[in-house]
């Protein structure tokens, strides 16, 4: 790895207004997206990951609040106008969200659809859009794109729609795609095809951020891996030795809940025990000490610094691999 | 742009030329129309000529007499009366329905779709006139501008939007939850963009089906402002007029309610059907 990152977020923070007080989706996030690599962010339901690149491109609901820094090619993301956050979507940073049922507008044509944002800035006449449309349609691998070009969402499938997505977010040529699960709704043979279409677009030269809480999925994927637990990072590390040597508690407990067909046969899947801490809750302490079995006092008074070493970095007061201070 | 032309109007006009139902409702309209643009010119009689040959001057239907429709209270050709009326009646109604559906359909989506502050000022300033008397407005706006046929369209247009609005807006704020409004921002798209192509065209179904219900509402209300004396004057009349008047004398002169009723029906059956038709053809699910 080298060269500057693209995307710098540092000590980012997302809040959002309710009756209940301030929920802290996201509280203090810091990682880099290097140019061409996979970053997968894991987490599970509410932990903020989707939140946290929502933000990055100011997607963040009415009622929220953004602080702290994300810097795309050195531009700072956070508190830009909507114009000047237009100026930037499409262009450099795009998205592809879960539900591909409803990622189209029904009553527009695909090429339509894939080509507003080209025609919209005068970037390409209309012809020109739609052959790079088509293109765009090709390289997300749909079958005869030609006559795709002149369809309506309903007439696809969910996976054709998924990579028809993928097409619309990558056709403005951006050098970052954050995919919000975008795998999750379809069924496993079609998930092959996007993940393909995914890690394709990666060896184009495209850096990707991959939002799931499918481990199977960044396994196949991902370069780098960053862990969520209720809106922190509690483990960074480069995928292949995150699976092999977790050094958080929580990593480690989310690995031994993935179900394995080869190994030893137990009755039961390996559970969690307890839920996460709900984001207005302000607990002193890790926030996973109430449901880690390595927990010990200081785990519930004092949170944990963030510990980094060159490639991996963890949160925890008692990482399980060796060679952290502890 | 001929992309755009080709996409959802071109697909629409062939998917309505399907429709049977609308399609014989756009013809009888259109005869309608020409009927009511041509019979006055050619008829021998003008609009606000008594007939004194007359043995009394409300007489039946006859051929004899060239009273197609019989005469009016007055001595006046009824079928010279009655095709202007309509002319005058439709030029009203779908003016006014016009006017009406672009100010609802912009306002409503606009503060649908930005939501928030702005929608709340902007359907504040809805409920607002809503509790304004109309009639104080129109009034006002005769005062105003004094009398024309103009100011009509836009009085009921400008009372017609409000309703609309508040459909369109309903719609809208459902939709701009939606993931295809959000992957349409996540390309930087601007606001308006997304209004006029991913959040309007969704709301065609519902505002064209509500259009034509407008209409014959319309209809209704110009002959309402008629009566007050703030409408049509004569010796120019409307469909409305001459159903009011026809009511009056419905049991000497039957004739005088049924000539303009039957038109007034059939043009607002024929809106129905072809609202209905219009609907399908604008969504691209409907059958190719």
């Amino acid at each position: 790895m080298s060269a500057a990152p693209l995307l710098t977020v540092r000590d980012l923070r997302v809040e959002f207004d309710t009756p209940e007080g301030a929920a802290r989706a996201v509280s203090g996030v810091s990682l880099d997206v290097m140019p061409g690599e996979c970053l997968a962010v894991v987490g599970e339901s509410g932990s903020g990951k989707s939140q946290l690149f929502l933000a990055c491109l100011g997607l963040t609901a009415g009622n929220g609040r953004v602080s702290g820094s994300a810097r795309l090619l050195g531009q700072e993301l956070v508190g830009l106008t909507e114009r000047q956050l237009n100026a930037c979507r499409g262009t450099q940073v795009a998205m592809v969200f879960q539900d591909p049922m409803n990622a189209l507008t029904p009553h527009l044509r695909i090429g339509r659809q894939l080509t507003e944002g080209l025609t919209d800035r005068g970037l390409l006449d209309v012809s020109a859009a739609r052959r790079r449309a088509l293109e765009a349609l090709i390289a997300v691998g749909l079958p005869d794109p030609e006559s795709r070009l002149d369809q309506y969402p309903h007439e696809l499938s969910g996976g054709q729609r998924q990579r028809v997505a993928i097409a619309m977010a990558l056709v403005c040529g951006p050098s970052l795609l954050v995919a919000d699960e975008p795998t999750t709704a379809l069924d496993v043979t079609v998930q092959a095809q996007v993940l393909r279409v995914l890690r394709q677009s990666r060896e184009r030269g495209l850096s990707i951020v991959m939002i799931t809480h499918d481990l199977g999925v960044v396994a196949g994927l991902a370069d780098r891996v960053a862990v969520m637990y209720a809106g922190r990072v509690v483990e960074m590390a480069p995928a292949q030795e995150l699976f092999d040597a977790p050094a958080h508690p929580y990593t480690a407990a989310l690995l031994a809940s993935v179900p394995r067909i080869a190994g030893a046969q137990s009755d039961r899947l390996a559970a969690i025990d307890g839920q996460p801490p709900r984001p207005q809750d302000r607990l002193p302490g890790c926030r996973f000490a109430p449901r880690c079995l390595q927990a010990r006092d200081v785990c519930r008074a004092v949170e944990p610094e963030t510990m980094t070493t060159d490639a991996r970095a963890v949160a925890c007061h008692a990482p399980l691999r060796q060679g952290w201070p502890s | 742009m001929s992309e755009r032309g080709r996409g959802l109007w071109g697909d629409a006009s062939r998917r309505l030329r399907r429709n049977r139902a609308a399609v014989a409702s756009l013809a009888v309209l259109g005869l309608l129309v020409i009927a009511s643009l041509v019979a006055p010119a050619l008829s021998r009689f003008a609009l606000d000529e008594v007939d004194w040959s007359l043995a009394t001057l409300a007489s039946p239907p006859s051929f004899a007499n060239g009273h197609w429709f019989g005469t009016d209270s007055n001595g006046r050709d009824l079928f010279v009366r009655v095709w202007a009326g309509t002319q005058v009646s439709l030029l009203v109604a779908l003016l006014a329905t016009a006017v009406s559906l672009v100010i609802g359909v912009a306002w409503g989506a606009t503060a649908g779709y930005l939501g928030g502050r702005v929608d709340d000022w902007m359907m504040r300033f809805v409920d607002v006139l809503y509790a304004l008397p109309y009639m104080f407005f129109v009034i006002i706006l005769t005062v105003a501008f004094g009398r024309s046929l103009f100011l009509i369209f836009l009085a009921i247009g400008a009372v017609g939007w409000l309703t609309m609005a508040r459909i369109v807006r309903g719609q809208a704020l459902a939709l701009r939850r939606q993931p295809f409004v959000d992957a349409a921002i996540t390309l930087g798209l601007p606001a308006r963009r997304i209004i006029a192509r991913h959040i309007v065209p969704n709301v065609a179904g519902t505002v064209i089906v509500y259009a034509t219900l407008t209409v014959p509402q319309v209809i209704l209300f110009e002959s309402f402002l008629s009566f007050l004396g703030l409408g049509v004057q004569e010796p120019l009349t409307s469909l409305g007029r001459l159903v009011a008047e026809g009511a009056a004398e419905m049991e000497s002169a039957p004739w005088q309610l049924l000539a303009p009723s039957a038109v007034l029906a059939t043009i607002l059956l024929c809106l129905n059907f072809l609202g209905d038709g219009l609907r399908d053809a604008l969504d691209p699910r409907q059958r190719p």
